[in-house]
């Protein structure tokens, strides 16, 4: 029990008057870092940002550290948040910048001046010190916001998607960044993302976040292969998805069926597959490629089959896709994973 | 043949904006009785002289002390406002603020009239407080605007870092906004400043006898007498304001905010 440094009991979030978060309930170990993974509006923001404090909760009930800090304001929560943005202090050098909450303590000189080297040392800053944000460039703005956040030492650290600013190759390398200071200084972070790829990669544990619910909570592993509703299915990559009926006939469901909450027909069971799942240029049916685009180490093709439009995707050196040809293909039913339900 | 004519334009315009002033100029440093252009004779005479009349040293004072009361009241309630129009929605946002850029668009006889007729009557205000009141409301548009304009850079998420990193709502405030709006509320100052140093329909409402505004203590000094101090004393006040714009510029880059 005592490792549990956040814990969120039926934490309800009116937003403009429609709530947005719906009794949520949710602990945080040390040291761990839990996603809030999820597409824009799932209320993945607005329940970080009420743990921080910026948002004051309908009902339910905010623990940090094991005390209730529901109505304690944002300025003594002793919560970390990394911004989207960034947010630096324009005016201020980068090492006033991470001083600033030091400084608001109190602190003497010398241990400010001692813990802003540290930490600009942790961050790869130490030469920049002395730098505006406007001198610095985005991942360096973003190292800088870090920092700033880390110096305090906070029980928990937010980030809102810190990534998001960055240019593809940056925002690679700043993910490894990320996952070797948490790893070095051990802190409890809440990542917030709309990207799955940077939930995987840098997530104890993920919550799977749809219309102010968690959808599913699990390890990176389960959630990726193992997800346990039509929603998360489809977010983590399932393409297509297939009913498979009583006599073991398959059929492909359309997009307003995967899109609606209702549980499939009776005796229908889910099998979700990814576009890499599908067998190209053998099995025992066949198709006709509408269309194809090439992806360099991939080729990517949507088939038109007996079941309804299925999205392939092979390994070029393995076999071609070409707009219009029929190529013979399999959906080996072993492969495909089994969704227990979609949720009502 | 089009080069030559823009030229031509050009000048034209020139001449036209710089015109007077030069005139005005030139007037101001005749060496004779009279206002007269052109000139008779060129002397520093009645640039002296300007400093030796009673009534324009007590009216300058006044209007110095005016423009600056004027301009931080000005300030004191304009920084505020701006930046709660930008970072509340607040009902009637749109309202409040074109209500308060009127002064701005409506000809200043208008104002002066209307807040004789209609406040210092029939309240009875001193007139210093009239004059006090009358330039702090058309100096608080272009605090509004100017103020405003350097909000829109600062972003409320600043605002929110600091405070959870442990500062108070006043104390963001205080030490994230302040110094990243100080060039607009430096520029506001002076085109604040400007505006009220160089008032004169509202003015002409609110002064009562002995109590005088420069640019209205000229006017009537100008019914009387038809010397070339006028003329010197323009000439100087319009230099005052070309060396603090040039400084503005200078310093702040001014002309962004306009």
């Amino acid at each position: 029990m005592s490792d549990i440094i956040l814990s969120l009991k039926a934490l309800t979030i009116a937003y403009g008057g429609k709530p947005a978060v719906h009794a949520l309930d949710l602990d945080v170990h040390k040291g761990e870092v839990l996603s809030l993974l999820g597409p824009s509006g799932c209320g993945k923001t607005t329940t970080m940002r009420a743990i921080a404090g910026l948002l004051q909760p309908a009902s339910g009930q905010i623990h940090l550290a094991g005390k209730d800090v529901t109505q304690v304001p944002a300025n003594r929560r002793g919560v970390g948040l990394v911004f989207q943005s960034y947010a630096l202090f324009p005016h201020l050098p980068a090492s006033e910048n991470i001083a600033f909450g030091l400084r608001l303590q109190k602190r003497p000189q010398s241990e400010i001046t001692e813990r802003v080297k540290t930490i600009l040392q942790a961050v790869g800053l130490s030469a920049f010190s002395n730098r505006l944000p406007a001198e610095l460039s985005g991942g360096q703005q973003q190292r800088v916001a870090l920092a700033r956040a880390l110096v305090m030492k906070p029980d928990l650290l937010l980030l809102d998607e810190p990534l998001s600013n960055l240019d593809a190759r940056l925002r690679l390398e700043m993910r490894g960044e990320l996952a070797r200071l948490q790893k070095q200084l051990g802190t409890t972070m809440i990542y917030v993302t709309h990207d799955q790829a940077e939930a995987l990669a840098l997530s104890t544990r993920i919550a799977v976040m749809r219309e102010g619910r968690i959808e599913q909570l699990g390890a990176p592993e389960d959630i990726w292969s193992k997800p346990s509703t039509l929603f998360v299915a489809r977010f983590m990559g399932f393409e297509t998805i297939l009913g498979q009926q009583v006599d073991g006939r398959l059929v492909v469901l359309s997009a307003a069926v995967q899109e609606s909450r209702e549980a499939p027909a009776a005796g229908l069971s889910l099998l979700a597959r990814r576009p890499d799942d599908v067998v190209v240029g053998s099995g025992p049916y066949e198709a006709r490629v509408v269309a194809a685009s090439y992806q360099g180490r991939a080729t990517e093709g949507l088939l038109d089959t007996e079941f309804g439009p299925v999205k392939a995707e092979i390994l070029t050196d393995r076999a071609r896709l070409v707009t219009g040809e029929t190529v013979a293909f399999d959906l080996p039913v072993a492969k495909a994973v089994k969704i227990p339900g979609a949720r009502s | 043949m089009i080069n030559r004519l823009s030229q031509t334009i050009f000048m034209l315009i020139m001449v036209f904006l710089l015109g007077p002033f030069v005139i005005v100029l030139l007037a101001g440093l005749s060496a004779g009785e009279t206002l007269t252009f052109p000139p008779q004779g060129l002397s520093l005479r009645w640039m002296r002289h300007v400093f030796t009349v009673e009534a324009f040293h007590t009216s300058f004072m006044l209007s110095l002390w005016l423009a600056v009361a004027s301009t931080v009241l000005a300030l004191l309630i304009g920084v505020p406002a701006a930046y709660a129009l930008a970072r509340y929605p607040l009902p009637f946002a749109e309202s409040i603020r074109r209500i308060v850029t009127a002064p701005l668009v409506v000809p200043g006889l208008v104002i002066g009239l209307a807040l004789m007729q209609y406040v210092v009557v029939r309240f009875d205000v001193p007139v210093a407080l009239a004059l006090l009141g009358s330039h702090t409301i058309l100096t608080v548009p272009y605090v509004l605007r100017v103020v405003g304009a350097s909000l829109a850079h600062v972003r409320a998420d600043m605002e929110e870092a600091a405070y959870l990193l442990g500062a108070s709502r006043l104390g963001a405030f205080m030490k994230v906004v302040l110094p990243n709006i100080r060039a607009g509320m430096l520029a506001a100052f002076i085109l604040g400043f400007i505006t009220s140093f160089n008032q004169v329909p509202v003015s002409l409402f609110m002064t009562g006898p002995g109590v005088s505004t420069l640019p209205i203590q000229m006017l009537g000094y100008m019914e009387y007498t038809f010397d070339p101090s006028i003329a010197a004393l323009s000439a100087l006040l319009a230099l005052l304001s070309v060396l603090i714009m040039m400084v503005a510029e200078r310093a702040l880059g001014l002309s962004r905010f306009m």
